[in-house]
């Protein structure tokens, strides 16, 4: 692995979804939990712990889907067009979620918040199945032609191991929204949902798991990489630390250390997913010479080089005032007029 | 239908969707950091209860922008795979740097602009305001330099690959800086900042209308009247430049904007009128030289017509004319109602003409006509090119995705669309009905 422009942006385009995985991954574990609360009041409090920050947390998606076009444009090409239908679907979850969050709590009708919130919750569970279902594709390998097309259509997509992905996703953005939701409530509600955490975590690493034991047995491009440098063990390594230290920081009531021990897990199960790649970024199978890799994909040295003084410009402040931004909301949700 | 035209009515219909939010988001982006200024300048209540109102209404138009902003920066790969490998290089970088300059700009500071009055001091707020309102102007910059770099293509060569070709960057300054930018961005900008002027003297009309929250009122139109008058002003000479930009690098399009056929003839304007493209007559009121003039400041002076281009180089041309012209008649009428608006108001007699005030409510459409029909304009006008005399639309798609599946998306979103724009007008006329809270709440609120 020589550190060139092209893993340069590897890496940063993975920085980008990895900061999308583990701050919308929250909310949209919120969403997924949302029916699971039966009170008004409590439904409006799950709401109101990602009100302020939700549509900032989209914003890495958008950022990540610009930068994969300007630094990869034929993966942003091939994967949006081979995946068309599956990314109309997550385009429409993505609106109705949005739409559910703000007008949800508008009308004091009972019917009206029903409807709301079971949009809010099954756009925000197909949103997380949809994310994990594609990249366990991406993983898979799909079938691409010597054009680097994808002619597979919708049903292509559907196989086992790519829905077992996607549903260990839901089950991990579960996971971690309720860990959110821990830091941003007490008394009842929080005791609740802190009883849900055990069976969530239980979730995950099954699916995570039967994950590993499907791509070491039907998958072997995935570990390739790692098998021949194992000082990468580490990674998968400091994975399991990180699941296992959950539930003792829960135990022990620091629900904001398990939460950063719950987003560096998903960063080092996507730093798991990148090794497992690199340098492919989209693998194509049954014919690997036309998989599209950061070299054959990418766009221009002067556009990586540009777009990298951009990076480097930007970025340091987006993350400090971002954490400036969580910093001025943190604490326990309090209800009032400016609330959802 | 082909994938051509569905791919095409697909893109039109969310782009114009989409926009009817972002210049709104940009216009009154601008007048809340007035209002909140005025606010931190006076101390005065009023001010500050301006602010808080408007801050919702912008809230829940920023949130419908969002909602159909993420199509926008996905359908380039999902419909337009081919015109993504080609253009990759420039228009994916300007996304990207829409993203990191603007949009974590803009969704972060909202944050604090919605919930955050109670939790950070009064100068954080203002600034946050600043912030939001700066985030919504960069996002239009760099989405008119990926657009004007589509209509002036700079700073790049083509390199081949296989049997096609993709643009690359060779600087990245001549792409950004392209030569239809400047002139480009500036109308974008006025037209926004019309968009956020007139809804402020729309609603503020309305309840003054309705013998409701005068003293609210009154003090919001008089700071949207300096932005209608000066945005509505400023738009004619950043109309003009643009129409000499067009002139000088997209012929095609400035003799489609007047039905021109000729191959080089002085040119007439034309105040109304309906194209022929059969017979290549137009028909209507026209002022002979007025377009040589306008351009060449010389009414004898030859303009370059349609038939001095291919036919299978040619915009469709009366629906370009048709959208030029009433884009400029909106536009001349806009200019007209805020000057009548700033002369009542001079004269101290504005809040008691009623009439005038009744335009005032429904004004808030002209700028979003004008703004749709600008850009209709523009867009059609390039055609058959998706870069202008680079790439042809028909060159642009997706190999992949077949017709049914474009059908499947776009009853999708037409379905989606209609229900957010229903939405989207009871919300905002909930809001409207509630207007601004009154100080007494806000106090026991602040204390």
């Amino acid at each position: 692995m020589n550190i060139d422009l092209n893993t340069i942006w590897f890496l940063l385009v993975g920085v980008l979804f990895s900061g999308y995985a583990i701050l919308d991954g929250f909310d949209l574990g919120v969403g997924a939990l949302h029916l699971f609360t039966k009170k008004d009041l409590d439904r409006r409090i799950m709401l109101n712990s990602i009100g302020p920050v939700w549509d900032g947390n989209e914003v890495w998606l958008v950022t990540g889907g610009g930068a994969l076009f300007a630094a990869f444009p034929d993966v942003y090409a091939t994967s949006f067009s081979g995946f068309y239908l599956a990314f109309m679907l997550l385009l429409v979850a993505l609106i109705f979620r949005a739409v559910a969050i703000e007008f949800r709590s508008k009308r004091e009708s009972t019917r009206w918040r029903n409807t709301w919130d079971v949009s809010f919750s099954v756009s925000s569970v197909v949103s997380a199945l949809l994310i994990g279902v594609a990249l366990g594709n991406v993983a898979q390998g799909i079938p691409l032609t010597a054009d680097y097309e994808y002619t597979g259509g919708l049903l292509g997509l559907l196989r086992p191991l790519p829905l077992v992905v996607g549903l260990t996703t839901v089950c991990l953005f579960a996971m971690h929204g309720a860990i959110f939701v821990l830091m941003k409530t007490e008394g009842e509600l929080h005791d609740m949902v802190r009883s849900w955490v055990p069976r969530l975590i239980g979730l995950f690493i099954a699916g995570y798991v039967l994950t590993t034991a499907l791509i070491l047995a039907y998958v072997p491009h995935m570990t390739t990489l790692l098998f021949d440098n194992p000082v990468l063990f580490i990674i998968p390594a400091l994975n399991v630390l990180a699941i296992v230290n959950i539930p003792r920081e829960i135990s022990r009531g620091n629900d904001f250390n398990a939460f950063l021990s719950s987003c560096a897990a998903m960063v080092l199960l996507l730093g798991l997913f990148g090794i497992g790649m690199y340098p492919d970024m989209i693998y194509s199978s049954p014919v690997a010479e036309n998989s599209l890799t950061i070299y054959n994909a990418a766009s221009s040295g002067k556009t990586h080089q540009i777009m990298l003084i951009i990076a480097l410009i930007g970025m340091p402040i987006v993350v400090a005032y971002t954490v400036s931004i969580y910093w001025i909301f943190r604490g326990k949700v309090k209800l009032d007029a400016n609330s959802y | 239908m082909d994938v051509e035209i569905l791919s095409r009515i697909q893109f039109a219909a969310t782009i114009a969707f989409h926009y009817i939010f972002p210049p709104m988001s940009i216009g009154l982006g601008l007048l809340l950091v007035v209002m909140e200024g005025m606010y931190m300048k006076t101390g005065n209540e009023l001010y500050h209860r301006m602010t808080r109102f408007w801050v919702k209404i912008f809230g829940l138009i920023f949130a419908l922008g969002v909602a159909t902003g993420i199509v926008m920066e996905f359908q380039f790969g999902t419909n337009w795979a081919a015109y993504s490998r080609f253009v990759g290089d420039i228009f994916g970088s300007a996304l990207a740097a829409e993203g990191i300059f603007a949009f974590f700009l803009e969704s972060g500071f909202l944050a604090i602009l919605l919930f955050g009055w109670d939790k950070v001091k009064p100068k954080t707020h203002f600034l946050s305001t600043i912030m939001v309102a700066a985030g919504a102007h960069f996002s239009a910059i760099w989405i008119v330099v990926a657009n004007s770099w589509q209509q002036t293509p700079a700073g790049f060569h083509l390199v081949a690959r296989g049997d096609t070709f993709r643009a690359e960057l060779t600087s990245f300054f001549e792409a950004v800086l392209n030569p239809s930018f400047l002139d480009r961005i500036s109308h974008v900008f006025m037209g926004a900042w019309q968009a956020g002027a007139f809804l402020v003297l729309s609603v503020s009309a309305f309840y003054l209308l309705k013998n409701k929250h005068q003293e609210f009122a009154k003090a919001s139109i008089k700071i949207a009247l300096v932005l209608a008058v000066g945005a509505s002003l400023l738009q004619l000479v950043t109309g003009h430049d643009s129409a000499l930009g067009v002139a000088r690098n997209q012929p095609a399009k400035l003799a489609a904007f007047e039905g021109h056929y000729e191959r080089s003839a002085p040119a007439p304007l034309y105040l109304i009128g309906w194209v022929n493209e059969e017979t290549q007559e137009v028909t209507g009121i026209k002022v002979p030289g007025l377009l040589s003039f306008m351009i060449y400041a010389d009414a004898d002076q030859n303009v370059m017509g349609l038939n001095a281009i291919p036919p299978d180089e040619r915009p469709p041309v009366n629906i370009v004319f048709q959208a030029f012209h009433i884009m400029v008649f909106v536009g001349l009428l806009l200019i007209v109602v805020s000057l009548l608006g700033a002369l009542y108001l001079w004269r101290g007699k504005l809040f008691e003409t009623r009439w005038l005030l009744w335009i005032f409510v429904f004004s808030v459409l002209g700028p979003h006509i004008a703004n749709q029909l600008g850009w209709m304009a523009a867009e059609v006008g390039r055609q058959p090119w998706i870069v202008y005399e680079l790439l042809r639309t028909s060159d642009a798609l997706s190999s992949v995705v077949p017709a049914g599946e474009i059908i499947t998306s776009l009853i999708l979103f037409g379905l989606i669309y209609l229900l957010l724009f229903i939405l989207f007008v009871f919300l905002l006329n909930e809001k409207i009905q509630h207007g601004p809270e009154d100080a007494a709440v806000q106090n026991g609120r602040m204390a």
